[in-house]
């Protein structure tokens, strides 16, 4: 299923994420890109710089916008004057679709700047789904909604996080982003099997695809994005396509970033698995 | 007809199905996490054992959070505890290199830490993290003694760099526009991005070395560093106090530092302020410079400010 609802029927191949020590290096040699993941919230101001790099930017490539502070699951509503803004950006970069956390954040409007864990209830499915649907009414997108790595989970809980995933998701008729990276971590943190999450979503409803690399501690993984894509995360890359069909994929890396062909060639490895998947199906 | 459910006599009763969450149980759930990885961690960078009511913080986060085979739940939940203060301390060193110059490494960090305890971010973006900074430092002097004016100065002016860096620009008026206006009712606006700074002390050029030296923000501070190309210990005079007035503005995308003239200061105060063009006139020639202040001159600094697209439409105007 290489286009979907939840990402507007596209068949985007596989991109990286914009970040601009790379800027220089796109703007003077132009590489061919499938296309950019940009994070909204580094666009959502009123002027300068940043809007004219971006602008510069969709002049040549195609970009897909991913937030990092809807805080689909904070019990608390949904911030209006937030998401005029987001529209503000979807009509500038007319991504396709827009992602965000399966997570949340913030509090009495407080923000913590994290991916805060949902404790896996269905009283926080039933909110969370209840915003993605607000939301994707108001922006007139499709959402694909991203699964997080973490650190804790709550006695509370009353599913599992595949479960609770696909609760929310089929209560909210939306995509899933679908980090195979974050499964991996939240794997090895949890100690389930990561196989068994990913053959238990919707595969149906994946709109995209994380990879990522991640630091991995004697007792934990901490999910930082400073790596090359490790093999355990490659085979769940390959699996989930096995089961979602190619699908947009992107490579995150965000810290001690390496040069842009680096990066760019380490998410290039993703097309050896698609051509993989493609031959399959054929 | 109702048919009633069949029953299984032979079937044991099943346990009471677990209480589900409500969603103001998952809302206070959410307020004490949040107030548990929001805490400030120890000097040691670990999470406060002492919960808020003298009780073991371990005890209370048991209560919420699983433990697993490797990891308490206090040491889970330290994870968090300790991403949520290496991620704003780490945007805060990026966005105040000054102050942290002012200040020193150990009374920066310890200002860093009393502001979020007491001002948590409220904005959806880190950029706005430094919003309530100025006041803060005003509220706590001892935070910053005996440095006291010359880290205000500097909050203010790390804080006008990161307006200029991204505020808003609205259209700009040129002369031509204001060629028919009264100028007894002309009332102008100033572009968002730019702010009017009356500093104790000449900080403008050493803020411009400690970025280069530490090449933050080079993506937007290029211009300025162009324009100095001197090392930061050739600046030592800005702890020599002495009144400088500033614009902080952005052009072309790149944010600069103007000195302005004392009567200068004055005239787009009054005009940010919503006086009328001649009013405000008035009010530079009462700043004190009347000798030097001549009509050609005006004519010209209006030339300038309008070349740099410093002037706009009121807002209120513009809502009108
Ligand atoms: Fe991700």
């Amino acid at each position: 299923m290489p286009a979907n609802r939840f990402n507007a029927f596209t068949d985007y191949g596989v991109g990286i994420g914009l970040r601009i020590p790379h800027y220089k290096h796109i703007f003077e040699k132009k590489p061919v890109v499938d296309w950019f993941e940009i994070i909204s919230e580094n666009f959502m101001c009123d002027g300068g710089r940043p809007l004219e790099m971006l602008d510069k930017i969709l002049e040549q490539y195609r970009v897909v916008q991913h937030g990092v502070s809807m805080y689909f699951g904070s019990a608390e509503k949904l911030n209006r004057e937030h998401l005029k803004k987001l529209k503000q950006l979807v009509k500038r970069t007319q991504t396709p679709w827009v992602s965000d956390h399966l997570c949340w954040g913030s509090v009495d409007g407080r923000y913590t700047h994290d991916l805060l864990p949902m404790p896996y209830t269905f009283a926080a499915a039933k909110v969370t789904a209840q915003k993605i649907r607000e939301t994707r009414d108001f922006l007139e997108v499709p959402i694909a909604v991203e699964n997080v790595s973490s650190y804790a989970e709550f006695h509370v809980s009353e599913m599992t996080e595949w479960e609770f995933l696909t609760e929310v998701v089929e209560r909210a008729d939306c995509g899933i982003l679908l980090d195979v990276n974050n499964i991996y971590v939240s794997s090895f943190n949890h100690g389930f099997d990561p196989f068994h999450y990913l053959n238990n979503i919707p595969a149906e409803r994946v709109a995209q695809i994380h990879i990522a690399g991640h630091s991995k501690y004697r007792k934990y993984i901490l999910d930082t994005h400073d790596h090359p894509v490790i093999d355990p995360v490659w085979k769940l890359y390959a699996r989930a396509l096995q089961l979602a069909g190619k699908t947009a994929t992107l490579l995150e890396w965000d810290d001690h970033i390496p040069s842009f062909d680096e990066v760019h060639h380490e998410a290039l490895k993703a097309n050896r698995f698609i051509q993989q998947t493609e031959t399959a199906i054929a | 007809m109702k048919r009633s459910k069949p029953t299984d006599s032979s079937s044991k009763p099943k346990p009471p199905s677990p209480k589900r969450q409500t969603l103001g149980e998952l809302q206070d759930l959410q307020r004490l996490m949040a107030k548990t990885v929001m805490r400030p961690l120890t000097p040691a960078a670990k999470m406060n054992p002492c919960w808020t009511d003298g009780t073991p913080t371990r005890n209370v986060v048991a209560g919420f959070i699983k433990p697993n085979d490797r990891l308490t739940a206090f040491e889970r939940l330290q994870l968090y505890n300790r991403q949520y203060w290496f991620r704003l301390l780490d945007c805060f060193y990026e966005d105040y290199p000054g102050l942290r110059a002012v200040l020193g490494e150990r009374k920066f960090t310890r200002l860093a830490r009393e502001y979020f305890s007491a001002c948590p971010s409220a904005s959806f973006t880190m950029r706005n993290l430094g919003q309530f900074l100025v006041h803060f430092i005003e509220s706590h002097p001892k935070l910053v003694a005996p440095e006291n004016q010359l880290a205000l100065d500097m909050a203010r002016l790390e804080w006008a760099h990161i307006e200029a860096f991204d505020n808003a620009a609205e259209t700009p008026i040129t002369p031509d526009d204001m060629l028919d206006a009264d100028p007894q009712s002309l009332r102008l606006g100033l572009q968002p991005y730019l702010t009017l700074l009356r500093l104790n002390y000449p900080l403008d050029d050493f803020l411009i070395a400690v970025r280069r030296d530490q090449g933050l923000r080079h993506e937007a501070s290029n211009a300025m560093e162009n324009q100095r190309k001197r090392l930061p210990n050739k600046f030592k005079n800005f702890q020599r106090s002495k009144t400088i007035y500033l614009a902080v503005h952005r052009h072309r995308n790149s944010v600069f530092y103007k000195r302005l003239r004392a009567d200068q200061f004055a005239l787009l105060t009054a005009l940010r302020e919503g006086s009328p063009l001649e009013k405000a006139f008035a009010k530079a020639v009462e700043s004190g410079s009347a000798a030097r202040f001549q009509p050609k001159q005006i004519t010209k600094w209006f030339q300038d400010w309008s070349a740099l697209g410093w002037f706009c439409h009121r807002v209120e105007a513009k809502s009108k």
